[in-house]
């Protein structure tokens, strides 16, 4: 397949940033998206130019580094998927591609496609936790939880911080990623010490941050790889109401 | 030796012949044995006791005054610091991604060991012991093991703890499995992403100590150089990979937890950031360097599709329970599936294995397929590939059973490759997916440089010449939460260190920024990544499933050549003071060259076969592998020697575990 891209640039924070287009030629369907861009990037260097950034590293779907909005949907069209897990398979010959890094005032561009998404990291710092050092913990079996609850606490512990969510809200909202968090936790036994001050917590750093709020349009979760549902926004805000009490 | 690091100052070089024991030398030279490896006396169950006992404590107000670095943010690395800031130390963390929770620990699938004895199937951590001994092919040491073991069942309080969504029965009892050819069912698992939620419980833990202010993070800074000050390790070099900027941490012990270096073969199930720099630079500076050779390769990945594939994906091994391996009986053999008669398919592993079947252990199922594809009967792209076939297992179950068991691996596999598994076979061929070596450790995980700490894959510890599955969690948390907050504390009791001398840490720094400047200098007309590919192939053809002392032989030939031609024609575009991924990629596969060496002279001295390590020359008449334990019951534990590297033997005794050959028929 011949694909032509068109690719955000962005030197630094402080650059204004621009749509630059490059032609890509024999790109196999069984590629990966990010292995397309790395036939590109191979190509950049030889001709001494900079090749585009962008962040990634299991190019599995689970660790999370990877994303881009891709002619206009972040991590690109298909359900589900991380930009590593999409194959150009899913492309017409002779497409045109926009991609586009995430766009939110709390992920600033570091550089071309890659942001700085250490705001969700200060949203766990905040509390997304719980307190046990490491030698304290009771047996495992000294707290039966119940299976319902263990499995819905895992369908919102996937989440693997990817930003998707935010990048699609149209208010930049970071709702889905913090109320996964303080879902997962709060449906434990072992989370019910600190469920107030977490919620209370996580939602005041979230808000410190500069993230919007959240409409109920539901673009995060369409677009979550791990369909992390809206619910549990309803989640946090029950607890966060409940904290405030 | 009586004190660690300490040996003898004349090693001798020999020529390049084979010595009366068979053994190949030249390539190396042989120093004194390591005689020493701290662990505790007296009967093995109170091994860790006693160790525990006899460390040293410090003083809680002098704990904020002792700083440690910690490099990596996996299960290791994350577990180590979190668990050294809730102790009260000063930890100092860093990782090259952008979040501590995104280092590789994150993509293990299966599940993590624990002799918790749940099920009351037996289970012990006697037989967790005797079990990873065994299936390390009595290649690891007995009171390391059996420490492992003991540890195993305080990680799973751990985890729960933690708010871990481990699987559950409807009685609110975890749920376990058996795995990896285990008798017991010992596994505890989260669905297929116990790794995922085992390194967000140890990410959690260490925000919260970053929050509390005892440990500092540095993201996207990566370690590129070791400080090594009067013997000590005393802090690392980083680069900023951000700005660019090269900058200088100090502190009173430096603790490695970067990984592992299965990405020496380019394509590997390892995440693509996964190098061996940290561990490599440290080897330079006199850490030594523990059976490099030991690879484990993973019998059910995706195979690659073209020259343009970047890395390879596991699929659970699970699938064998149910899926038929099977390659076409004639060489050549392009016909689609539906057109091969029953009697024309050659279901290779039930043929050979009958007892074991398509359940043999990962090494002897990577091998066979191996094999076949070698006598051209592989299928797919360049033929290297098996089908492993769910018909038989659809007819007798139906889809929807096979659906509820496979859904999700059926589903990765089809976005991958875009073919549907439940009307046509998978095609799938092995692929590097740990690295059992590592940087030499004692029991405390302390290397041969005093005061630097490996924990983790980074260090060649547990697994011996080959790991079972489900033990690298167990491993990872093992080392973090508890074994090396307290084995650290014995050498940091002896401090603080003082200052650090300034000429070390300046040539350290200089290292680095002449590296960097050369690499952007050479302005060649090839680019890192396609030198890594081509020493990858070097690797995989000569040093992967199956080595020959001429394969060996040659890949010692072709890797100097290879990486004389990288730094004379590498091309590196940008500048030092940016984010230049182009400059980060070249920068590592600069140490990857000289680990490939080293890994090829260790497996051409290991002439019999053990574990993962498979020397055609030494199998047996049914073709499996054949240890030697008269000439190679050791641990061979590589020093850095500019004249090339210096082998020192650590004997291995089983005092506990019986040698015996392995046999799967």
């Amino acid at each position: 397949m011949n694909l032509t891209l068109k690719v955000w640039r962005q030197n630094g924070p402080q650059d204004k940033g621009r749509m630059v287009t490059y032609r890509v030629e024999d790109v196999s369907p069984d590629m990966s998206f990010l292995e397309m861009l790395d036939v590109l990037n191979e190509r950049l260097i030889l001709e001494g130019d900079d090749p585009i950034a962008f962040d990634h590293d299991c190019r599995e779907g689970i660790c999370g580094m990877c994303g881009m909005v891709i002619n206009g949907v972040a991590h690109g069209e298909q359900v589900a998927t991380t930009t590593c897990q999409l194959h150009m398979r899913h492309f017409e010959d002779n497409a045109v591609i926009t991609i586009e890094p995430w766009r939110a005032a709390p992920f600033p561009v570091v550089k071309d496609l890659v942001v700085d998404r250490s705001a969700f990291d200060r949203i766990i710092q905040a509390g997304g936790f719980i307190s046990v050092p490491a030698g304290s913990a009771p047996d495992a079996h000294s707290v039966p939880v119940k299976k319902v609850d263990a499995d819905a606490a895992f369908d919102a512990a996937t989440c693997i911080g990817c930003g998707a969510c935010v990048a699609a809200c149209p208010n930049g909202s970071a709702s889905l990623f913090t109320a996964a968090k303080i879902t997962h936790l709060s449906l434990l036994p072992q989370g019910q010490p600190e469920r107030d001050s977490r919620a209370k917590a996580m939602v005041e750093q979230m808000d410190a941050e500069g993230f919007g709020g959240c409409t109920n349009t539901g673009e995060c979760t369409a677009v979550c790889p791990k369909g992390i549902p809206l619910d549990t926004i309803a989640q946090m805000n029950r607890d966060y109401l409940r904290s405030s009490k | 030796m009586s004190k660690r690091g300490e040996r003898t100052k004349k090693n001798s070089r020999s020529a390049d012949v084979i010595d009366e024991g068979g053994r190949v030398t030249g390539y190396y030279a042989e120093g004194e044995p390591i005689r020493d490896t701290k662990a505790p006396e007296g009967p093995i169950e109170d091994r860790w006791e006693k160790r525990k006992f006899g460390a040293k404590l410090v003083n809680p107000a002098n704990k904020r005054k002792l700083h440690v670095i910690v490099v990596g943010t996996g299960l290791a690395g994350g577990s180590a610091a979190a668990t050294l800031g809730e102790l009260g130390y000063n930890v100092t963390s860093f990782c090259y991604q952008d979040s501590p929770r995104r280092a590789h620990s994150i993509a293990a699938q299966g599940g993590i060991n624990a002799a918790k004895n749940y099920r009351g199937d037996g289970d012990s951590i006697y037989r967790l012991f005797y079990d990873t001994v065994k299936g390390g092919d009595f290649r690891a040491r007995e009171s390391n093991v059996y420490r492992l073991a003991q540890v195993s069942v305080n990680i799973i309080d751990q985890a729960v703890a933690q708010g871990v969504p481990f699987a559950r029965e409807y009685g609110g009892l975890l749920d376990t499995r058996s795995f990896g050819g285990a008798q017991v069912s010992r596994t505890f698992y989260a669905r297929g992403q116990t790794g995922q939620q085992l390194l967000l419980g140890a990410y959690q833990a260490l925000e919260r100590q970053i929050a509390a202010g005892t440990v500092k993070m540095n993201t996207r800074h990566e370690m590129l150089e070791l400080i090594v000050s009067d013997g000590r390790a005393r802090g690392v070099i980083v680069r900023d990979m951000v700005t660019g900027e090269i900058e200088r941490h100090t502190a009173d012990a430096v603790v490695l937890a970067t990984g592992g270096y299965g990405n020496v073969f380019f394509l590997s199930t390892n995440a693509k950031g996964c190098n061996t720099t940290a561990i490599w630079r440290a080897h330079r500076r006199g850490a030594m360097f523990a059976n490099p050779c030991y690879t484990q390769i993973h019998p059910t990945c995706i195979p690659v599709s073209g020259d343009y594939q970047s890395k390879l994906t596991l699929m659970s091994e699970s699938l064998r329970n149910d899926g038929r391996v099977w390659v076409p009986l004639k060489a050549g053999d392009d016909r689609p599936v539906a057109e091969i008669p029953e009697d024309e398919r050659d279901y290779y592993l039930e043929r050979i294995y009958p007892a074991f079947g398509n359940l043999v252990p990962r090494d002897i199922a990577s091998r066979a397929a191996k094999n076949v594809c070698d006598e051209g009967r592989g299928v797919g792209p360049g033929g290297l590939g098996v089908y492993l076939d769910f018909a038989d297992a659809i007819r007798r179950l139906g889809r929807d059973a096979v659906e509820k068991k496979y859904g999700n691996l059926f589903e990765m596999y089809e976005r991958i490759t875009g073919e549907d598994p439940y009307t046509q076979p998978m095609r799938i061929y092995p692929a590097v997916h740990y690295t059992m070596g590592g940087l030499w450790v004692d029991y405390d995980l302390q290397s041969t440089i005093p005061g630097l700490f490996v924990v983790g894959e980074a260090n060649f510890s547990d697994h011996g010449a080959n790991r079972l599955g489900a033990s690298a969690l167990m491993q990872g948390l093992a080392d973090g939460y508890f074994v090396l907050p307290t084995t650290i504390g014995d050498y940091l009791a002896n401090g603080p260190y003082g200052e650090v001398d300034e000429e070390a840490a300046a040539e350290a720094e200089t290292a680095v920024r002449t590296k960097i400047e050369k690499l952007l200098s050479v302005n060649g007309t090839r680019t890192a990544d396609s030198y890594h590919r081509e020493l990858g192939r070097i690797m995989w053809d000569y040093c992967g499933m199956e080595r020959t002392e001429e394969s060996l032989r040659k890949a010692l030939e072709r890797i100097p050549e290879l990486r004389e031609e990288f730094w004379q024609n590498v091309k590196v575009s940008g500048q030092a003071e940016e984010l230049n991924q182009a400059l980060e990629r070249a920068g590592r596969v600069a140490d990857f060259f000289d680990l490939a060496e080293l890994m090829c002279v260790d497996a051409l001295h290991r002439t019999e076969s053990c574990g993962g390590h498979f020397r055609a020359e030494s199998q047996d008449a049914d073709g499996e592998a054949l240890r030697d334990d008269e000439n190679f019951a050791y641990v061979a534990a590589w020093e850095y020697g500019e004249q090339g590297p210096i082998l020192h033997k650590e004997a291995l005794d089983y005092e506990y575990v019986k040698m015996s050959q392995r046999s799967y028929k």
